[in-house]
Formats: structure tokens, C-alpha cells, sequence
């Protein structure tokens, strides 16, 4: 049964339609944040049987909370195996193992190329961002990858201030010239829709739409002339069972926050250990 | 076989001005101990080196201990941006601060080759990217066998490399479980090394995933239980995530960062001091 429209969030339609990508077995690098989210709420629901991976080289991560960051202890605790993280990255993502890679952005362009580096000059930005982190090879390595994240004017943006991850490049063959092994972004999922790049020209087309959202909407939250697809998909709202699991694995998450006290049983084991 | 000593000895042996440092630890394992010591020591002009810069570096570059950051992803891990790391770059505060940024894979690249004794070390990445056009020790380099083009980035060997781990043992053998990231490497690749422990033991129980650098591979031990708070020791304490929540509004400002880190670092003898001062104040707490 599908929830009503009102009664969930924008963020959660987002999260849902990302996790809905995901095939069960699966081989996923998973991005922090929204990714990470996503993936475990898949995990939960229709693919239990996907294989997280995270760079900070835990494989088949099993997480009941969602981390905070890429280097959690639930990440480790039951995952199949943990590894070193040239390891992850040379012997794992290098060689084409991973399916899907996952990742978030902050920007994006109408070729899916990422730029989570700067915005404005390089040498002297309006606002330093993270930088690459695993991105670069990921987008590169990865059979596939999936990208999620909000659409606004903003992040959706006609030039890159900084291209740090490559999507199709300049569309069309260009990113085939590169050499890369995968075969790069094949979708793109927001809080308003869904993108997918045209079959030849690689330029993201809007295939789809979430309920309650329209095309001008999609057109204002970006900042190039957007394609749309002749035919849209209307997103199927979340079923109250996604709805349910994402919301659980929300309030797991808050509550094992809010259980810990950690200061107070390092004073005391600190204070042991000087007497 | 390694000696144990005090942090402050270990610092004060190892770590001189203009040294590049590594403090590693992906999430993990944070050294946060022997960066505060850094700091209290008054270390000034080192390259720190870390692919993940979080908390630590924020408050070593915020205290005017570095000139130059080499790094592949600085942030505070599920909170946001850096405070003093990002008003150093866009404002130069306290100092200008010269940045060297790679992918992890190029760093975890790197490190592997300074450990290997090779100058360099090859990968599939980085082209098509704008990083070649900003840092220069990203270079395309053909293989000699295929004829193939490939990226190429020059090892990493450190001056120190820092690391905290769970255990030592009586001979000064060291180790590490749960996520062991990049700590290897980083200590095999450096000139110099101190690894903070939680405790010393007389003999390693098995644990899985479990690594163990032997001693001969170990510069210096220093015992600080908790030393890697508010990142996190496995098996021994979790991550204190409303610690890094607590960091971003301590760290906005340069008056309130500088003033609390008088308070709490500059003001207290050792780390133990620190835990207990930070804990009256209830920093991170709800």
C-alpha cells in the first residue's frame, strides 16, 4: 500500500527512489550521506542480499544504523571482511569487482560530471568544499554509477567551478576516449525526479517525476536548458513498508546516538591508568 | 625493541619545525593525543599530511602549526566544512596555507610507494579531472611493457608518522583491528614514527582483521588510554558524534576556537587533563 502524498518528506521520496535502484546482490562502493542511507534502506527492504562497500575497506558491511561517517565501527563489526584502504582501492574498485558505485554532490553538470572540490576560483574560493575523497575512481572504476542528491539552481549548474569526478565529460563518445573501465553515471535521483543520460549524446534527460512535483519545477531547480523525456514516469509514492524501514533505521540511528556518554568512561579509565 | 615514553618525550624527540608529519587514522584510530601535544609544543611551518584532515588539523592549522596541508578529503565527517581549515585557505588566518589535494586512491597510492621505497606510484585515475591542472605531483606516465598511459604520483615519505592503536605489547610489537585504513603504510613509509596506545599487554588475544607492526617498525610507544577521543577505539570506546556536532560552533569563530583551546589543550599538562576538562564543560554532551 502506498503512503499518502502529505505524509512523508521530499528527502524521503528521494532516499526511497535511490534505494529503489539498487538490484538485490548487488556490489555497491558506497558514498557517506544520502548514498549511504539509501543503500541500507535497500538492504532493509528489497535487496538484503546487496554487498556494501565502503572505503574505508569494509566489504559487505552490515550496518543496523546508518554512520555517521565513512569509518564507523558498525561498518566493521559485521562486515565480511575489512581490508587496507590501498587495498580497497586497487585490488577492489581498480579491477572492475564493484557493480555500482554511489555516490552524492554538490554540484553537477548537464554530462553528470561532479564537483565537490570548490566553488569560485581554485586559488581563492567562495566556498572550499571536501574535495575528492574515493569519488574520482569510483566514477571512474565502477561498472556503474548512480548519483543522488538535491536539484536546485545551485547545485545543478551549466559549468563546474571544478570538475573533480568525471560523468560523460563533454558528452557523446568523450568519456569512452578516457580509457575508463566503467561505463559512468546511468542515473541520477533527486528530490523532484529522476535523470537519465540520452543514449547518445550522454546529456541527462528527466525521465521521471515524483509525485506532486512538475516539469517547470525541474526546469527552475536547474541551472542548464534541461531535456525532458517525451513520455515521464510518475514516481510510485513510497509503500508505508519503505516508509516504516526508513523511518526505523532513522530512530535506531538517533537512539544509539543519544545512549552514548563517552567523556565520562574515558575520565575514568584515564584516571585508572595514572593511579 | 621500542621504548615506551611519555608523549611529551616522543613528540619532543621526534616532531621538529618544518617536518612533514602524518597523523593517520581513516575515522578510526584518530591520533587526537599527539596532535594536541604538537600543539602545546608549539610545532610551527610543518606539512601535514593526512587523507582524511578532520578535527585534529582544524585545530593544529587553527593554532598556526602548519604551512602546507597534503590531503584527499577534509571535512568533519556526517557535520560539514572545517572552520579554521577553510578560513585559512579563503582568508589566510592565522597563516597562509599552501594546499596539495589528491583522490584517496592517489594518496593511498602514495603512501604505499614510500613504504616500498619506489619514487613513484602508478594508477587508473585522475584523468579528465581538473586535479592535474591544480597539483603538480599528479603526472600521465606511459608504461614501458603496453605502451598504455597511466597517472603516476610521487611516494610519500614523512619526516614522523603518528598513529594510535589498541595495544602494545612487552616487546613493543603494536596492534591494530577493526578498521586499520592507512596506518601501515604511513608508518612504513616515514623516517620517524610514534604510535599512542590504549594499553600495554603482555601477550595479543587474536582479534579479527587484527594487523601487528612489529617492533623493529615502531620509533616510539606512548601509553594514553582514550587517546583517540572523540574519534573512536575499537572494542574499547565508540565515536562521541556530538563531540564532532560540538566542534562546529566551538570552531566558527577565531576569538571562541583560540580561547577554548587555551582552556582546554594549551591549559592542561596531558590528554588525561584534557579528557577532564572537556568533560566538566560537558562538551558534546545533551
Amino acid at each position: 500500500m502506498s503512503a499518502d502524498e502529505n505524509s512523508y518528506t521530499t528527502d524521503e521520496m528521494m532516499t526511497v527512489a535511490a534505494s529503489r535502484e539498487f538490484e538485490d546482490g548487488t556490489v555497491c562502493f558506497v558514498g557517506i550521506g544520502l548514498p549511504s542511507a539509501a543503500a541500507n534502506l535497500a538492504r532493509a527492504t528489497h535487496a538484503p542480499d546487496c554487498v556494501l562497500i565502503y572505503e574505508s575497506g569494509t566489504i559487505g558491511a552490515k550496518p543496523e544504523v546508518i554512520p555517521h561517517s565513512i569509518g564507523d565501527g558498525v561498518l566493521a563489526e559485521h562486515a565480511d571482511s575489512v581490508v587496507s584502504v590501498p587495498e580497497i582501492f586497487s585490488y577492489w574498485l581498480q579491477t572492475g569487482r564493484i557493480d555500482v558505485g554511489f555516490l552524492g554532490a554538490a554540484q553537477i553538470d548537464r554530462f553528470a560530471n561532479i564537483n565537490t572540490t570548490v566553488i569560485g576560483p581554485y586559488d581563492s574560493p567562495k566556498v572550499r568544499l571536501p574535495g575528492a575523497g574515493g569519488a574520482p575512481e569510483i566514477a571512474a572504476s565502477a561498472k556503474e554509477v548512480m548519483v543522488v542528491m538535491p536539484q536546485s539552481s545551485r547545485s545543478f549548474v551549466e559549468e563546474l567551478a571544478f570538475r573533480t569526478s568525471v560523468g560523460y565529460l563533454d558528452g557523446g563518445d568523450s568519456r569512452e576516449q578516457l580509457g575508463y573501465l566503467g561505463a559512468g553515471p546511468t542515473v541520477v535521483i533527486t528530490d523532484l525526479g529522476i535523470l537519465r543520460p540520452d543514449p547518445e549524446m550522454k546529456e541527462l534527460t528527466l525521465v521521471g517525476l515524483h509525485p506532486g512535483t512538475s516539469v517547470e519545477e525541474a526546469r527552475e531547480a536547474t541551472g542548464w536548458d534541461l531535456r525532458v523525456a517525451d513520455e515521464l514516469e510518475t514516481t510510485d509514492p513510497p509503500t508505508e513498508e519503505e516508509l516504516q524501514a526508513l523511518r526505523d533505521l532513522r530512530e535506531r540511528t538517533e537512539a544509539a546516538n543519544k545512549e552514548m556518554r563517552v567523556l565520562d568512561d574515558l575520565v575514568h579509565k584515564s584516571r585508572a591508568a595514572k593511579e | 625493541m621500542t621504548e615506551v615514553v611519555s608523549l611529551r618525550e616522543a613528540v619532543a624527540e621526534s616532531v621538529n619545525d618544518g617536518d612533514s608529519v602524518a597523523l593517520e587514522g581513516f575515522t578510526h584510530l584518530i591520533p587526537n593525543a599527539a596532535a594536541h601535544e604538537i600543539i602545546r609544543q608549539e610545532r610551527r611551518n610543518l606539512t601535514l599530511i593526512r587523507m582524511t584532515p578532520d578535527l585534529i588539523y582544524d585545530q593544529m592549522i587553527g593554532m598556526g602549526c602548519a604551512d602546507k596541508l597534503i590531503f584527499s578529503y577534509v571535512g568533519n565527517p556526517g557535520v560539514g566544512s572545517l572552520r579554521r581549515f577553510r578560513d585559512a585557505v579563503e582568508n589566510g588566518w592565522p597563516q597562509p596555507l599552501e594546499i596539495e589535494e589528491h583522490s584517496h586512491a592517489g594518496m593511498a597510492s602514495r603512501y604505499v610507494a614510500g613504504a616500498s621505497n619506489l619514487p613513484f606510484a602508478v594508477l587508473r585515475g585522475y584523468v579528465g579531472t581538473d586535479l592535474p591542472d591544480v597539483t603538480d605531483t599528479i603526472a600521465p606516465v606511459t608504461c614501458p611493457f603496453t605502451g598504455e598511459e597511466l597517472m603516476a604520483v610521487p611516494a610519500l615519505n614523512p619526516d614522523v608518522a603518528i598513529i594510535h592503536a589498541q595495544q602494545a605489547d612487552r616487546r613493543g610489537n603494536v596492534a591494530i583491528w577493526g578498521i586499520t585504513g592507512i596506518q601501515k603504510e604511513a608508518v612504513l613509509s616515514a623516517h620517524r614514527s610514534i604510535v599512542t596506545v590504549e594499553e600495554v599487554v603482555d601477550e595479543f588475544e587474536p582479534h579479527p582483521f587484527q594487523i601487528v607492526l612489529p617492533s623493529v617498525a615502531v620509533g616510539a610507544i606512548a601509553v594514553v588510554p582514550g587517546g583517540a577521543h572523540p574519534s573512536y577505539a575499537h572494542d574499547y570506546y565508540p565515536r562521541d558524534n556530538a563531540f564532532y556536532e560540538a566542534w562546529d560552533p566551538i570552531a566558527r569563530e577565531r576569538e571562541a576556537f583560540r580561547e577554548w583551546m587555551e582552556r582546554h589543550v594549551l591549559g592542561t599538562e596531558d590528554f588525561g587533563e584534557y579528557l577532564e576538562s572537556v568533560a566538566k564543560e560537558a562538551v558534546g554532551q545533551r
